[in-house]
């Protein structure tokens, strides 16, 4: 299978922007080695591969960021050395960024138009005063050849959702009449309605004859988007092929460069006692009803859009936001509306954010700080803390659950994504967490570290925890869970056995609500 | 076998950078401290490098010192007060005061340190209950303390009766009569204070959940760090740190003046600064706040011995804070 696709490599006489025998390298690190890219006209190409593999430094290579070491580069029947990102740009290689680079205080229009305003009486430099009438016109246009025509360019680009504000982004990159558009993971941070008519516009922007250079984790994306794919690993390209003909095993196989029986594990389970029993729970502004009954030794499922509210329902179980009604029990004992997460966590409660960077960790300080955080008392006695001991509890937890580092002094942020989510998790059993609730365990990191998340997650049902996973991504909760429950604007549906579920029927209770809501 | 397993490589040469960054941290107030006296040494070698001038060093460093302490706290713990010189000057009035009533320098001091207490309280109060920016909070404070301190001295200085002050004298006389101590018992007494204080920072678990605070409060909340309560416990020892070195103005100058240390706060946020805080949060530490003291008063003694007016001095000072976060900036820009 492998070596079909590899032979696939040889670059397309006709391709618009291409690479050969690139390298990179960072002080002792190959970043990049022999990365060959062949991007055609007119086409969606994606590139896939784990984190680490090298897709950023190749980005960072094509748009200018960076330059390489060795290797050729050419655009449109030209060598290709950009100077940096706008000089790029301006020759027609865009980049979209992962985080939006924008200015929240400027209107769309000048956004769109930021580095390249259209100016009258040039003469006076950075004096002159702006065409404004050229610069909305600029913005209508662009916006029009995105399917936004009805968008206002003046308004602020602060005050618009995500979803909106990255499309103020790709405006830039058509405006700077770009032919070949690089997206660094544009629906990450998006809702599925959202990515749908982001995958429309990638399209659209197909169609009308632009390059574009998708990078995502999602593979259903890709196969929706794109035409080509272009797998890396260790910072070789592994596989240049049309995705139609190549299955997600085959992707999954060569972005982790081992054979992948099941990408998750087998469901032996022994459900016993219920643990966590949540009644009629209301929040401001959501959950508005949601009533849940988790048992020791499963994993429950909360599946449901972005913004339904299953974020909010589990920061309500765990005390980080106010309830308004409803009962919360754990263990069997009744969990007052006013104690503290401390005390919960006391109880048993382990509350995993989605927010790894922001809220999951402290970033800056070490791994063992991060992992002990939550619970002293182990390595401390009356206060004070035994080094020795902490060193010794966080070099368990990094053994215990393969975290890829080393030193637990080093601070969290050195970490991959996929590592950084292991200390969050080590830190829940390191606190001794019997109900274990988990918001989006796996966004963001590459698909082996999934794996062995899921294999952890498994591992502590079987052991006898509780597990609560919220998720997105419906064939993670499908091949991951016993129950799945969904949450609809604030109310949450019945847990269902998972042999019950397909990814239809959850889609649909998602967008729909369940039956059982309609009839009440 | 060229490049064999690029994460390990990886993993140590960023673990050796790590190490080299701490380094860096506390190198450069050092580098700072050593080139003031240079310089001075070699403009006045006849009276900077000697018993002496060391002697008046150590003194000075008290009062910067205690306030510095609470302040590391503060700021490592991601907040700022901007209000401590006021408070200095309030503890001195309210010190000095208790002198004037009849009771004894133990009870000034306690009073001076309950002062500083009690405006902490309020500033970590408000930072936390109201949740209004520590800077808006401290500034208010600020404005308020001094004027308290102005009101209840009458707007005038209130001289105690000299014998009233007791050992306080003797505890901050810069030629202690027990010579063996070589330097006043404050300054002993800060040293012995930042050695505590450095241990609660780094080997306690309120230390670190300060740190925590500071370098992601998101993340301690999430952790069941009481947030509010630690959040108020600093700006209380910010306050007490405050206090004290009202107790310490009041027994170097024996009258509580409610008109000094006017824009002390500037230097005592410096010397954290320069110690290698980040204020921005989660980063900083004792003994460079120390050295930054150190250096701030070396600093101020040298131009007056060379004769540097005190504008000058100000002038100095204000680059000298610019300078430290200027290197601050650029560190974290750095490890981005």
């Amino acid at each position: 299978m492998r070596t079909d696709l590899s032979e696939a490599i040889p670059s397309h006489p006709a391709s618009l922007l291409a690479m050969r025998g690139v390298c990179k390298r960072y002080g002792g690190v190959q970043a990049l080695r022999d990365v060959d890219l062949a991007v055609a006209p007119g086409e969606v190409h994606a590139l896939v591969g784990e984190n680490g593999a090298g897709k950023s430094t190749l980005m960072k290579v094509l748009s200018g960021v960076e330059r390489p070491d060795d290797g050729t580069m050419e655009f449109a029947g030209r060598a290709w050395k950009p100077t940096g990102p706008v000089q790029a740009r301006r020759a027609g290689v865009a980049m979209i960024h992962q985080e939006l680079a924008l200015a929240p205080h400027l209107s769309i229009a000048e956004n769109i138009a930021l580095g390249v305003e259209p100016r009258r009486f040039r003469g006076l430099g950075p004096l002159a005063p702006l065409d404004r009438r050229a610069m909305h016109s600029t913005a209508s246009r662009v916006l029009a050849r995105l399917g936004h025509g009805g968008l206002d360019p003046a308004r602020r680009t602060g005050d618009l959702p995500a979803a909106t504000r990255q499309l103020v982004e790709i405006g830039r990159a058509l405006a700077s009449q770009a032919t070949v558009i690089i997206m660094d993971e544009p629906t990450s941070s998006l809702g599925r309605h959202d990515a749908d008519r982001l995958l429309g516009v990638v399209k659209r922007l197909r169609d009308e004859g632009l390059s574009i250079v998708y990078i995502s984790h999602f593979l259903e994306e890709i196969r929706r988007v794109a035409d080509r794919f272009t797998v890396l690993r260790d910072g070789r390209t592994v596989a240049t092929a049309p995705i139609e003909g190549s299955t997600d095993q085959d992707l999954i196989e060569l972005m982790t460069g081992r054979s992948m029986g099941a990408v998750f594990p087998e469901r032996v389970r022994q459900r016993g006692d219920v643990v966590l029993r949540v009644e009629g729970l209301a929040g401001r502004p959501t959950p508005s009803r949601a009533s849940l009954e988790v048992r020791s030794g499963e994993i429950v499922g909360i599946a449901g859009l972005v913004g339904a509210g299953r974020t909010e329902f589990l920061r309500c179980i765990a005390g980080l936001a106010p309830i308004t009604a409803g009962e919360i029990t754990i263990h069997g004992r009744r969990v007052d509306s006013s104690e503290s997460i401390g005390a919960r966590m006391r109880r048993g409660l382990g509350f995993l954010s989605e927010d790894r960077k922001g809220e999951g960790l402290a970033l800056s300080m070490s791994i063992a700080e991060n992992l002990l955080l939550s619970n002293f008392r182990p390595v401390a006695r009356r206060g004070v803390l035994s080094t020795t001991r902490m060193r010794a509890a966080a070099n368990k937890w990094i053994e215990r659950l393969a975290i890829r580092s080393g030193d637990p002094v080093k601070a969290a942020g050195t970490l991959s994504g996929g590592n950084q989510q292991k200390i969050a998790i080590a830190r829940l059993l390191h606190q001794d967490s019997t109900v274990l609730l988990l918001d989006e365990p796996t966004r963001g990191i590459d698909i082996g570290s999934k794996v062995q998340v899921y294999e952890l997650l498994d591992g502590l049902a079987r052991a006898g925890r509780a597990v609560v996973v919220s998720s997105g991504h419906l064939p993670e909760l499908l091949g991951l869970c016993d129950r799945i429950a969904v949450m609809h604007r604030g109310v949450l549906g019945p847990a269902r056995d998972v042999a019950e579920c397909t990814e239809a029927s959850l889609m649909s209770e998602a967008v729909l609500g369940s039956d059982e809501e309609v009839a009440a | 076998m060229l490049d064999s397993n690029p994460s390990v490589e990886q993993a140590e040469r960023s673990g050796s950078r790590d190490w080299l960054r701490r380094l860096g941290r506390l190198a450069a107030p050092f580098i700072g401290l050593f080139l003031v006296l240079g310089i001075f040494t070699a403009i006045e070698p006849g009276s900077f490098p000697t018993v002496r001038n060391g002697q008046t060093i150590a003194v000075q460093t008290v009062v910067v010192g205690i306030g510095a302490l609470g302040m590391c706290f503060v700021i490592v713990c991601g907040g700022i007060d901007l209000s401590i010189g006021s408070v200095i000057a309030l503890a001195s009035v309210s010190g000095a005061m208790t002198l004037d009533a009849g009771y004894g320098p133990t009870s000034a001091m306690a009073v001076a340190g309950g002062t500083g207490i009690v405006c902490g309280l309020i500033n970590g109060g408000m930072v936390t209950a109201l949740r209004i920016p520590p800077f808006i909070v401290t500034l208010g404070m600020l404005g308020i303390a001094r004027g308290l301190a102005k009101l209840l001295a009458g707007n005038q200085r209130i001289a105690p009766p000299p014998e009233s002050l007791g050992w306080l004298e003797g505890f901050v006389d810069k030629t202690p009569e027990l010579a063996w101590l070589q330097v006043a018992p404050a300054a002993w007494c800060l040293l012995a204070t930042a050695i505590i204080a450095g241990f609660v920072l780094r080997r306690t678990a309120f230390g670190v959940q300060v740190v925590a605070i500071g370098s992601s409060e998101p993340t301690a909340r999430l952790c069941g760090v009481p947030v509010a309560r630690t959040k108020i416990l600093v700006y209380v020892l910010c306050g007490l740190g405050a206090g004290l070195a009202g107790a310490v103005t009041l027994g170097r100058l024996g009258v509580g003046d409610p008109t000094t240390a006017v824009g002390l706060e500037l230097q005592i946020i410096a010397a954290v600064v320069i110690g290698g805080a980040s204020l921005s949060g989660g980063e900083g530490g004792i003994l460079g706040t120390m050295i930054g003291a150190f250096m701030l008063s070396c600093l101020s003694a040298g131009c007056t011995l060379a004769g540097i007016d005190n504008s000058v001095q100000e002038i100095i000072i204000g680059g000298i804070i610019v300078a430290a976060v200027t290197i601050d900036g650029l560190r974290q820009r750095r490890n981005r």
